[in-house]
């Protein structure tokens, strides 16, 4: 349990086993219930509710996801096909993602390149947003939207979430370590804000831009609270909520290999989109806390 | 704080900020501002007329026994998941960042789990714990155990403290991880010479070291457990059985959403305001300190 990597003798062939065994044990609570999710997800309704789900693939696999993905009707109960939710989730977590590092790359680049009358009074309004989490103004917010008439709606979904505190702070901050010469040779050339704002700062940010694509991406997909709230129809539901309506009040008669394959759909991009840009990631999210 | 060369333009900064400050005026500030409007009024059932009442939601809020319930079982789950998963991520950190082979991997497969929704991370504990389909929910009955997270308010506390926990646990073992790297090797080899063993090097100079990273994740994981455990309070248990795991964020949602008070809701959020405001401003007051800002 203790670190052991200043020292070089070990302390015997059992000693060096016992962090394998933890570090094992972990990963195994991890991924175990992936590995149930996925394996319920082969096999037919009727074995998954007696609860005797073998621990071996079943041969459902392909009807399943199938079903899952294009019907709207299962045995048992009604969804909406995973295609059209698994649509809005994309939408909503590329929109949240996109969108938040849009407006907070050029609201960053305008309070650390210029010097104009209420910059701080801008720069303090957007740092209170840090403070608001959206589920703690959830209600008066949702009036807002359902006034403006954006109930199940894309920009309803999204819109009310793009404002971001946290990657304007990284992005001004990153903005300040460029070196003031950079800035005078590029006014000596003639050029103006904006032409040094996409030739020269953009490109020096793109690290930052896909770090802080993968969180946001995240962010969006996984949002649960707000899109609970902005849709009523099905035709508007994104994933994370379409399995816990699926499942209902969890009787043992639903369809659960449907859920699981959904619940397995629902997982992956967000999974993807970490594990292969797992780099960029651990850093952007250690960087953009600091 | 400001650079030294700048531009010179009067319209350019205003037009790059004005996408997010509409964004936050419209639905930040004027949602905060209606909240707190809101929690010192009182409105007809038909949200017609509206009474200015003081202080009036506050006092009732705070003197309901069954919103003091919620703030305790608040607290018990807040600290049950901020200690789980800060305890098991610090463990794991601490081993994977150990000479030891198949380092990278450990970690590949360690942090993934930061991907998932935490409704999804109760979904998959539903499908291992649930007393009719879940492989560990039978054996456990089997076993003679009577268990049903769905009847019982202990097992249901117990079911989403895990289930929250076991999620944010990948989130905690990243900034442990590099809050490990950072530590100057040469401190750790220099005990070691002095004769200090593993256990007593990392009491002694791990942990004090990694402290600002331990504290940033204490407040981290509190505003986790307040508020985005919404999903997995929501798909797991509905607040249930009964009011055993409804915490604060999931009462505004029930009074405001399912039973039209706006008013006592509005009451609630400012609360859970107040109190973000204050973790906020505590986590900043530390980072100052910490961190130097040119």
């Amino acid at each position: 349990m203790t670190p052991d990597r200043a020292t070089p003798r070990s302390g015997g062939r059992l000693m060096d086993l016992v962090p394998h065994l933890i570090l094992m044990l972990g990963v195994l609570v991890f991924a175990f219930p992936i590995y149930v999710t996925v394996i319920g997800s082969t096999w037919d309704a009727a074995t998954i509710g007696r609860g005797n789900l073998p621990l071996t693939p079943g041969g459902e696999m392909l009807n399943n996801y199938a079903s899952a993905w294009s019907e709207s009707q299962g045995n048992r109960v009604m969804h909406t096909p995973v295609r059209i939710m698994m649509w809005n989730s994309l939408v909503m977590a590329l929109v949240i993602a996109l969108g938040k590092i849009a407006i907070s790359i050029i609201s960053a680049y305008a309070v650390a390149f210029f010097r104009f009358p209420l910059r701080m009074v801008f720069f303090w309004m957007i740092f209170i947003t840090l403070m608001l989490p959206v589920e703690v103004r959830i209600i008066p917010t949702y009036e807002v939207v359902a006034n403006l008439g954006l109930i199940d709606s894309y920009a309803g979904l999204t819109v009310p979430l793009i404002a971001s505190a946290t990657a304007t702070l990284l992005f001004r901050q990153f903005f300040l370590t460029i070196p003031d010469e950079l800035v005078e040779a590029a006014k000596i050339d003639g050029a103006g804000a904006l032409r040094f704002f996409v030739d020269v700062v953009l490109p020096l940010s793109r690290t930052n831009i896909a770090a802080l694509f993968v969180i946001l991406f995240i962010y969006g997909w996984n949002q649960y609270l707000w899109p609970l709230l902005i849709t009523n129809s099905a035709d508007m539901e994104t994933v994370v909520i379409g399995i816990t309506k699926m499942i209902g009040n969890g009787e043992a008669a639903t369809d659960w290999n449907l859920i699981m394959a959904t619940t397995v759909l629902a997982m992956l991009p967000p999974v993807a989109v970490v594990v292969l840009m797992q780099r960029w990631f651990v850093k952007g999210l250690v960087d953009s806390e600091k | 704080m400001q650079r030294r060369v700048i531009f010179d333009n009067r319209a350019l900064p205003y037009l790059l900020l004005a996408p997010q400050v509409a964004v936050t005026l419209v639905f930040f500030i004027w949602p905060a501002a209606q909240a707190l409007w809101q929690s010192v009024h009182l409105q007809d059932a038909f949200g017609l007329r509206s009474q200015f009442v003081g202080f009036e939601n506050f006092a009732a809020v705070l003197s309901d026994p069954n919103y003091l319930q919620t703030v305790e079982t608040t607290i018990v789950f807040s600290v049950s998941v901020t200690v789980l998963s800060l305890a098991s991520a610090l463990g794991l950190a601490v081993l994977a960042d150990s000479k030891i082979r198949a380092a990278a991997a450990y970690k590949t497969l360690l942090i993934w789990p930061y991907a998932l929704a935490p409704a999804v991370a109760a979904v998959l504990w539903m499908f291992i714990f649930n007393p009719d389909i879940g492989i560990l929910g039978r054996a456990l009955n089997d076993l003679g155990y009577a268990w049903d997270y769905r009847l019982n308010d202990g097992q249901a506390l117990t079911m989403v403290i895990l289930a929250a926990s076991w999620k944010q646990v990948s989130y905690n073992f990243i900034f442990f991880l590099a809050g490990l790297q950072a530590i100057p090797r040469s401190v750790l080899e220099a005990a070691s010479i002095d004769g200090a063993g593993a256990v007593r090097r990392f009491w002694t100079i791990t942990f004090p070291l990694l402290s600002p990273t331990t504290f940033f994740l204490l407040v981290v994981d509190v505003v986790y457990a307040f508020f985005e455990t919404f999903g997995t309070i929501h798909a797991l248990t509905h607040g249930g059985p009964g009011k055993a795991t409804e915490t604060l964020i999931f009462r505004v949602y029930q009074d405001g959403v399912v039973n039209h008070d706006l008013g006592g809701s509005s009451a609630q959020s400012v609360i859970l305001m107040v109190i973000v405001i204050a973790l906020t401003a505590i986590q900043f007051r530390f980072v100052e300190r910490k961190v130097h800002y040119s």
